[in-house]
């Protein structure tokens, strides 16, 4: 069994906790007596944090739309209908008709990435989160 | 966090996690604490039993308030008249602290003068709360040692969310709590990385570190470090104003990472006519949520447990997570899937890894200088600002002088809620959270415990009205506001005060933000989800 070291994803927060996991199975949540903020506690949901993780709902290829219908696609067709797409919209109306959202759900580096792909690829200052709402 | 930025120069927490052990007294409003912060709210309980003093203010009746010394059941959206009130005693009572606002803030006369035309039984006339209690509360609170303000979405979920955030400031810069430990403004972030999103630059008007995009030096900057030219210098459209740009066919694409708008946001309807009105829209989840169906394309990605990184909670303190397993099938992490739709687009972003990424976030933002993936890999998190690496981090803000020099005054008048129930629609409809779901569900509804605890939507109505209306528990209601309506089955409780109903946004069968309003905020632009006006009937 391993255990990693994580953080709670479900609210502000940021309890710790470590995943225990056999081969590329999660098995359980264990929470960290170390941290200060949760002392070696949980609330409900950091304790089945882990549940969603492997459910069968999960996403596990890239969707197109094609005749109104998503259909499964490559990773490679997929990222190049996205990267064209933006591209000439942003060629024909400008980077202000492009926006981006980032997420209150997934890390910093990604967060800081996002902002970087749509600010220095892109050009644009069109960017936000969902967390005003 | 506009209206904290604006008195103290910085929107995030002031104080810690660890200082709910330390305070004398709680000032817990907007914020249903046990349910959407369980371990701060566990946090508060304990402090009570150690002699501290608790005091809510909170319309509905919370589970936290079973444990209060005093707590004041306002009307809904009269925040600002009443924290106005408590200002007004304290200042006629002379229990300010004539010190820390003669030496750390400015525009005292300004704050006078307005508070003055609030006095207890004009508060008494708008908000419902008994000048007695008003006086009592605004005691209590100055003459608490350390007392800490904590809030949520309760207070900045309002047209007028900004100035209820900048009177919660005013009531502490007024009473000298802050700059020290235990005291301060504290707005409990919702999601778990909000604050980290924020931080990173996931705004419009600033880069990371909060770094304004309009300042021809930072602009410099960015453009040598990401070898570019032209960087956008004009703030960009506020997630509010993309929705509108949208449905009027100025914006033309959307590229979504992580999140569930069509959920999330009031006035559902509204967004869906945005969202169909785009020519491309691509969304990025580890789910198809009801975003997602509606999406030209889909990318899988790589949940928490799947991806290194790091994630920075409600008191700035970031921590880094390890990954446990791989993702699913062909799912990949977000920050793989932005890199190579970069470089597809003609701007190659090459990283080995997430502590490379973080090694340019160091060297790009001030406050996260020091946070590294060498020093959070031996400790349990790094509180910002911590501008190097032999920094310690920072666990209270403003100790000996606010982040903009002098704390600004910022006196609001009151100004109530945009909609107001009438004869045809006499309800209030205020929306939150429970315990047992996150946001709008698309994780914790694929946890069956959590499934089980709250499996549905409930519409809690106080048993006055529900006995008027003739409604007994667990029957079906249809709730109607200007905008649309939904059925769900009524819970009759105390927890709502009369004329008052309460509801939750996880649940997509009965999509609650059909109904409310996006009318929002002037300056944050946050939408007035916390009221409206509906109408209540029985469902035959
Ligand atoms: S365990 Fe509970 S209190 Fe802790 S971060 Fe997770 S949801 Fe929040």
């Amino acid at each position: 069994m391993k255990r990693t070291r994580s953080v709670c994803p479900f609210c502000g927060c940021g309890c710790s906790f470590y995943i225990l996991s056999e081969g590329d199975r999660v098995v359980g949540i264990e929470p960290s007596p170390e941290n200060p903020v949760n002392k070696g506690m949980l609330c409900v949901k950091g304790w089945n944090a882990h549940e969603f993780i492997h459910s069968p709902e999960r996403l596990t290829k890239p969707l197109i739309r094609k005749k109104g219908e998503l259909v499964e696609a490559s990773w490679e067709e997929a990222l190049k209908l996205v990267a064209e797409k933006l591209l000439g919209i942003k060629e024909k109306f400008g980077p202000r008709a492009l926006a981006f959202l980032c997420s209150a759900k997934v890390s910093n580096e990604e967060n800081f990435l996002f902002m970087k792909l749509a600010r220095a690829a892109f050009k644009t200052n069109n960017v936000d989160h969902c967390a005003r709402l | 966090m506009v209206g904290l930025a604006a008195t103290f120069g910085s929107g995030a927490m002031t104080n810690s996690i660890n200082d709910f052990d330390e305070a004398d007294l709680f000032l817990v409003t907007g914020s249903n604490t046990t349910e959407q912060h369980p371990l701060i709210g566990s946090r508060i309980i304990n402090a009570k039993q150690r002699g501290a003093q608790l005091l809510i203010i909170d319309p509905r009746d919370i589970p936290l308030a079973k444990f209060a010394d005093l707590h004041l059941r306002h009307n809904i959206g009269t925040d600002v008249a009443v924290l106005n009130g408590m200002m007004n005693v304290i200042i006629e009572e002379g229990l300010y602290d004539k010190e820390f606002v003669a030496t750390r803030t400015e525009n005292f006369e300004q704050l006078k003068e307005v508070v003055s035309k609030y006095p207890p039984k004009t508060v008494e006339k708008i908000s419902g709360i008994a000048a007695a209690d008003l006086k009592k509360a605004a005691r209590m609170y100055a003459k608490a040692d350390k007392a800490m303000i904590a809030y949520a979405m309760g207070i900045t979920q309002h047209t007028t969310g900004v100035d209820n955030v900048k009177s919660c400031a005013n009531l502490a810069m007024l009473t000298g709590h802050l700059g020290r430990a235990a005291v301060g403004v504290n707005p409990l972030r919702g999601q778990n990385n909000v604050q980290g999103a924020c931080d990173m630059g996931g705004l419009p008007n600033v880069y990371s570190s909060y770094q304004p995009v309009i300042d021809a030096a930072v602009k410099k900057k960015f453009e040598d470090a990401w070898k570019v030219e032209g960087l956008d210098d004009k703030p960009g459209l506020t997630i509010t104003d993309m929705m509108d740009a949208a449905q009027k066919g100025e914006l033309k694409a959307l590229y979504i990472m992580g999140e569930n708008p069509l959920m999330s946001d009031p006035n559902t309807t509204h967004i869906e006519q945005s969202l169909s009105n785009l020519d491309f829209l691509v969304i990025q989840d580890i789910f198809l949520s009801e975003t997602a169906k509606k999406a030209d394309v889909v990318l899988p990605a790589a949940s928490f447990a799947e991806k290194e990184g790091t994630y920075t909670n409600t008191e700035r303190k970031a921590q880094l997570a390890y990954q446990a397993v791989s993702p699913p099938g062909q799912a990949r992490p977000d920050w793989q899937i932005i890199c190579a739709v970069s470089k597809l687009a003609g701007y190659p972003m090459d990283y080995a890894s997430p502590a490379d990424i973080m090694k340019e976030i160091n060297s790009l933002s001030p406050s996260y200088g020091g946070i590294t993936y060498e020093r959070l890999s031996n400790n349990t998190g790094l509180q910002w600002p911590c501008p190097n690496v032999e920094h310690p981090g920072t666990a209270f803000l403003h100790k000996d002088k606010f982040s903009k020099g002098l704390g600004t005054f910022m006196p609001c008048e009151f100004k109530p809620p945009a909609e107001m129930p009438d004869d045809e629609y006499d309800f209030m409809l205020t929306t939150g959270r429970v315990y047992y779901q996150f946001h709008t569900g698309t994780m914790t509804r694929r946890v069956n415990i959590l499934e089980r605890e709250a499996p549905e939507a409930l519409l809690e109505i106080n048993p006055d009205d529900a006995k008027k209306l003739g409604i007994r528990n667990k029957e079906k209601v249809e709730v109607s506001s200007r905008r649309g309506s939904v059925q769900l089955k009524a819970e009759v409780t105390e927890r709502v005060p009369p004329k008052v109903v309460f509801s939750t946004f996880h649940f997509n069968e009965a999509c609650i933000n059909l109904l409310t309003n996006s009318a929002f905020d002037p300056v944050a632009k946050i939408p007035e989800y916390k009221s409206c006006a509906v109408k209540i009937r029985r469902c035959a």
